[in-house]
């Protein structure tokens, strides 16, 4: 393609609150519509808003968490517009003075292979600021009807540079930004309860050229399939139109992600005119430059500081860190268990193999994995489990009898091997007496051992194992019949 | 007790202690007082005499198991039509608010009722308190009691009448530009914006929030500083509450205190005011001069600009504000709405009175993008200058002294057709809020057709024991506080 892609995104994130933006009023994804309100959420004539503080704190911390400045200032401006959804038709937001300026993203593009690593790099903000939620409407085929339940919700506006260059950047982005936020607690992002939504300002210009292209902005994406396929059909699109000489329209568009099309919504001259202007019901709040400080340390680490320390510190392959850091439920799982014992690449093994196979084979069909707190699973049970196949106590396939069994019931892996007597059986009489039997019985195996097979081997210890059943250390039994081998000529 | 409705707040607080007659009794005769006149003054746009006489009830039990809540229990406080109560209709004085009950109290209201005050009835007022005149209301004009071809000014006219023709024993009014003071001067009562910030707004339907404040009117500067003090105090529901500490002002009034110097902007007294206005305020002035205190003429140099200043930050404010009567939750709603746009528009159209509608255009317009710096930026960087002129001049003197309006009250339909004329009527009083500070108005005269003349006495932020003094002192050495209209 002749052209280069330049793609912006807008991406507004639910903040995590015990209450609403500018009331009391509690808020709760999923609630009976219209009874998360009061008189300040309705708008009812003479109410007035009070700032939630702990708001303005999550997102200075959303906002040190990626890197920006914080304001001096908490200010806030009216934004007018006449919409149902909207119970005083203008919203509260900052329009003049953002409470966070600039920061940038860290993100990893797609590597050549799924094992493979791919190249970061950093993508640029313009500022993060807090606004409140609007209702939610939805239509039926004679009404519409408007849930308040959503309204005065705090919302973060975190709005980028166009600094994005492809679909594959853009979800990225969004992924790297995903976990930033949940790393950080300010919200769960989960998009289909719309507690994260994004906006894609899509344009194209001619490769070399440093003037950028007519825009369109594509609303009404809550997914990231969403936000991947509507960037790649407005490529298209947008391509076509250029490609025949024509111009592109600036227009705001909405995706129909049941379609896999867009279509306008309205164009540039029919754009709103918000009128903002200062707020006269809210005081300015000055930010505490100490408190600013106070959020800045106790940040928590980022998911590719995390991932990086993981590789440096315990050696930990790409294909390990990549699966614990993109959950922060792994990686803090991986943390509390490394912190009862110290053995961080069985460990990292047990949750990114076993752990994540047991909690997927028990998740309903079509419903997204489990969470390891809807389980019985605890960091002290994979630590113990290590510490018991490294002392030799199990062997590593007995313990993943263990773990299964202790993922359902939560019995430490001791109870378990105590119950079923499943410890290593070192009994040495026993097991000579047993080697020097199947040594007997398989001399051609015998023969091509001594030949050089290493192999050949193991068609002895098949026959061991089961007499044992499994219970023989694997590694003092290939010791104990070389040597028995040895001694036979 | 034929005349109780005419009393002072501590004479019936002495009644009601004493036993002389009862709370019931009490309201009784305010009732009595108001079926009697209003339908020649018209002050009320909705009254429960029921309800108040249960309030009055409760009050008289209170006082008879020794439980009395204080000066307020059981006196009788009209409330304006934009103040939210409980379970009452709550207006605006609007059709577009036809049909609505507050399902709240306003915290000046909560205040009220916990110091035991009978909350009665709903009181007129230009629309959404948009007017100087109180003939934009939806429900009728009201009477000056004076004369009743007469109005008796606005926003707060409901107010001003009901106090001055004895249907309350006070009121609370609401003050944007002059609401509470320019109609006190029509009815020749006392009326008072405080400090802004120094009563919540919460339960205050806003016309224009940077502006807006609720205050006392009352026929003596004591029921006044009463009031006040009953509902000041900080509110956690409005973030321009400030928290300041409890004041008494009514118990500051008996307090010996030195003369205080008072200002004459020289700027108030030249062109457009009414020349027995100037003659009244003029001979205040010289009674304030004889008794001693000091008289200094001071210069608001930015004076002319308040009016503009005023229509551009008012209906800026005003148009976001009165944009959540839709007609899609609790407003008027068009029956004739085809979809989301004209129900909107059909809505409002019909809901809003001509000078509401004036108003949303004018500061929508001024909001527009494009204008918005040459108008309501420009307008907010005056605002500031208009405010370090009072902050000069009160570098010099404890409280400025002007006339509250222009001119006295004028007949009915007089100004109604000139919006301008009918603006520059609060060329006195804008200045105040534009400035955030404490002002009364005071009678100070009678024209010679029998009409009512305000003068005002403006304080420093928080001044409000100053101007109360200042005007206190005036009216215990003069009669207009007994005088009483024929009605």
């Amino acid at each position: 393609m002749k052209y280069e892609v330049v793609i912006g995104l807008e991406i507004h994130v639910q903040i995590k609150t015990k209450t609403k933006m500018f009331t009391a009023a509690p808020y709760q994804y999923g609630a009976e519509p219209n009874t998360l309100t009061d008189a300040v959420v309705l708008g009812l004539p003479g109410t007035l808003p009070v700032l939630n503080y702990e708001a303005i704190e999550r997102c200075a911390k959303l906002g040190l968490m990626l890197g920006c400045e914080i304001a001096e200032v908490c200010k806030w401006d009216r934004k007018n517009y006449f919409y149902p959804d909207s119970p005083k038709n203008y919203q509260l937001t900052q329009n003049e003075q953002p409470l966070c300026i600039g920061g940038s993203v860290e993100i990893e593009l797609p590597g050549s292979a799924r094992n493979i690593e791919g190249e970061h790099r950093w993508v640029q903000l313009n500022r993060i600021h807090l606004e409140e939620d609007p209702g939610k409407l939805s239509h039926t085929a004679f009404d519409s009807l408007v849930d308040f339940n959503r309204a005065g919700v705090p919302l973060a506006e975190i709005v980028t540079e166009p600094d994005l260059h492809s679909s594959e950047e853009a979800v990225a982005f969004l992924n790297a930004l995903r976990n930033l936020i949940i790393f950080a607690g300010i919200s769960d992002c989960d998009m289909e309860k719309g507690q994260m939504r994004c906006d894609a300002n899509v344009s194209l210009r001619l490769k070399g050229s440093d003037v950028l292209g007519t825009r369109t902005e594509m609303k009404n994406l809550n997914s990231i399939s969403n936000v991947k396929s509507s960037i790649e059909y407005e490529i298209k699109r947008q391509a076509k139109i250029l490609d025949a000489g024509e111009s592109v329209i600036q227009e705001t568009r909405r995706w129909d992600a049941a379609k896999n099309s867009s279509f306008s919504l309205r164009s540039k001259e029919e754009a709103h005119d918000y009128r903002y202007f200062p707020d006269p019901d809210l005081m300015p709040v000055s930010m505490d430059r100490n408190r600013v400080q106070a959020l800045k340390d106790a940040l928590p680490e980022r998911p590719f500081d995390r991932q990086r320390r993981y590789q440096e510190k315990y050696s930990l392959p790409y294909t390990i860190t990549s699966v614990l850091c993109a959950d922060i439920e792994l990686s803090d799982f991986f943390e509390s268990a490394l912190s009862l014992y110290d053995s961080p690449k069985a460990i990292a093994n047990y949750i990114v193999n076993d752990l994540l196979r047991e909690l997927s084979a028990h998740s309903e069909v079509g419903d997204s994995a489990l969470s390891i707190k809807d389980t019985k699973m605890k960091a002290e049970l994979i630590a113990e489990l290590v510490e018991v196949v490294e002392s030799g106590i199990i062997s590593k396939q007995i313990a993943k009898e263990v773990f299964s069994e202790m993922f359902v019931s939560g019995e430490s892996p001791k109870v378990i091997i105590e119950k079923k007597d499943l410890s290593q059986d070192n009994d040495d009489s026993a097991i000579e007496s047993l080697c020097l039997e199947a040594i007997a019985n398989n001399p051609k195996a015998v023969a091509q051992f001594k030949e050089g097979n290493a192999k050949a081997i193991n068609a002895l210890k098949g026959p061991i194992m089961k007499a044992t059943k499994g219970k023989a250390n694997p590694a003092a039994l290939d010791a104990l019949l070389q040597k028995l081998i040895q001694e036979s000529e | 007790m034929s005349d109780l409705f005419y009393s002072d707040i501590s004479s019936l607080n002495q009644g009601l202690e004493s036993k002389a007659f009862s709370a019931v009794e009490l309201m009784q005769s305010v009732i009595d007082r108001t079926d009697a006149v209003e339908a020649k003054i018209n002050a009320f746009v909705d009254r429960d005499a029921a309800d108040a006489l249960k309030q009055a009830q409760a009050s008289d039990e209170r006082r008879a198991k020794g439980e009395s809540l204080g000066a307020f229990d059981g006196i009788p406080v009209g409330i304006k039509d934009i103040l939210a109560v409980k379970g009452q209709s709550l207006r605006c004085a609007s059709k577009m608010l036809d049909g609505y009950r507050s399902p709240y109290d306003a915290t000046c209201i909560t205040k009220l009722k916990e110091a035991g005050a009978v909350i009665w009835g709903r009181l007129n007022m230009d629309e959404f308190a948009m007017g100087s005149s109180t003939e934009n209301s939806a429900f009728g004009v009201t009477a000056n009691p004076w004369n009743l071809d007469y109005i008796p000014g606005g926003s707060s006219g409901g107010s001003a009448a009901a106090v001055s023709a004895g249907e309350a024993i006070v009121t609370l009014g609401t003050d944007t530009g002059g609401s509470i003071r320019q109609p006190a001067a029509f009815c020749g009562v006392v009326g008072m914006k405080p400090t802004y910030g120094l009563v919540s707004r919460y339960g205050l339907v806003a016309f224009a929030s940077s502006l807006d404040q609720v205050g006392p009117l009352s026929r003596n500067v004591k029921d006044s500083a009463l009031l006040l003090e009953a509902i000041t105090g900080h509110d956690p529901l409005d973030s321009t509450s400030l928290n300041q500490p409890k004041v008494s002002y009514s118990s500051a009034l008996d307090q010996p205190r030195k003369k205080m110097t008072l200002g004459v902007p020289k700027e108030f007294f030249q062109q457009g005011i009414d020349q027995e206005i100037k003659e009244a305020v003029e001979k205040a002035i010289d009674w304030y001069r004889s008794e001693g205190y000091a008289i200094e003429e001071i210069s608001l140099p930015h004076s002319e600009l308040c009016v503009p200043v005023y229509y551009i930050i008012a209906t800026a404010e005003a148009s976001s504000n009165l944009a959540r009567f839709d007609g899609v939750r609790y407003s008027h709603r068009s029956k004739d709405a085809e979809n989301i746009l004209e129900l909107f528009s059909k809505s409002r159209g019909e809901g809003f009175g001509e000078e509401v509608k004036r108003r949303i255009i004018l500061g929508t317009y001024v909001l527009s993008s494009g204008y918005y710096d040459a108008y309501y930026l420009r307008a907010q960087k005056v605002r500031s200058l208009i405010r370090q002129d009072f902050e000069q001049a009160f570098a010099k003197v404890d409280a400025i002294i002007t006339p509250t309006s222009p001119t006295p009250a004028f007949k009915l339909g007089e100004k109604n057709n000139d919006p301008l004329a009918m603006y520059l009527n609060d060329i006195y009083t804008i200045s105040v809020n534009l400035a955030g500070l404490p002002a009364l108005s005071l009678p100070v005269g009678m024209t010679q057709n029998n009409l009512p003349i305000g003068m005002q006495i403006i304080g420093k932020a928080f001044g409000e024991s100053d101007i109360l003094t200042v005007a206190h002192d005036f009216e215990i050495n003069h009669e207009y506080k007994n005088m009483r209209p024929t009605i």
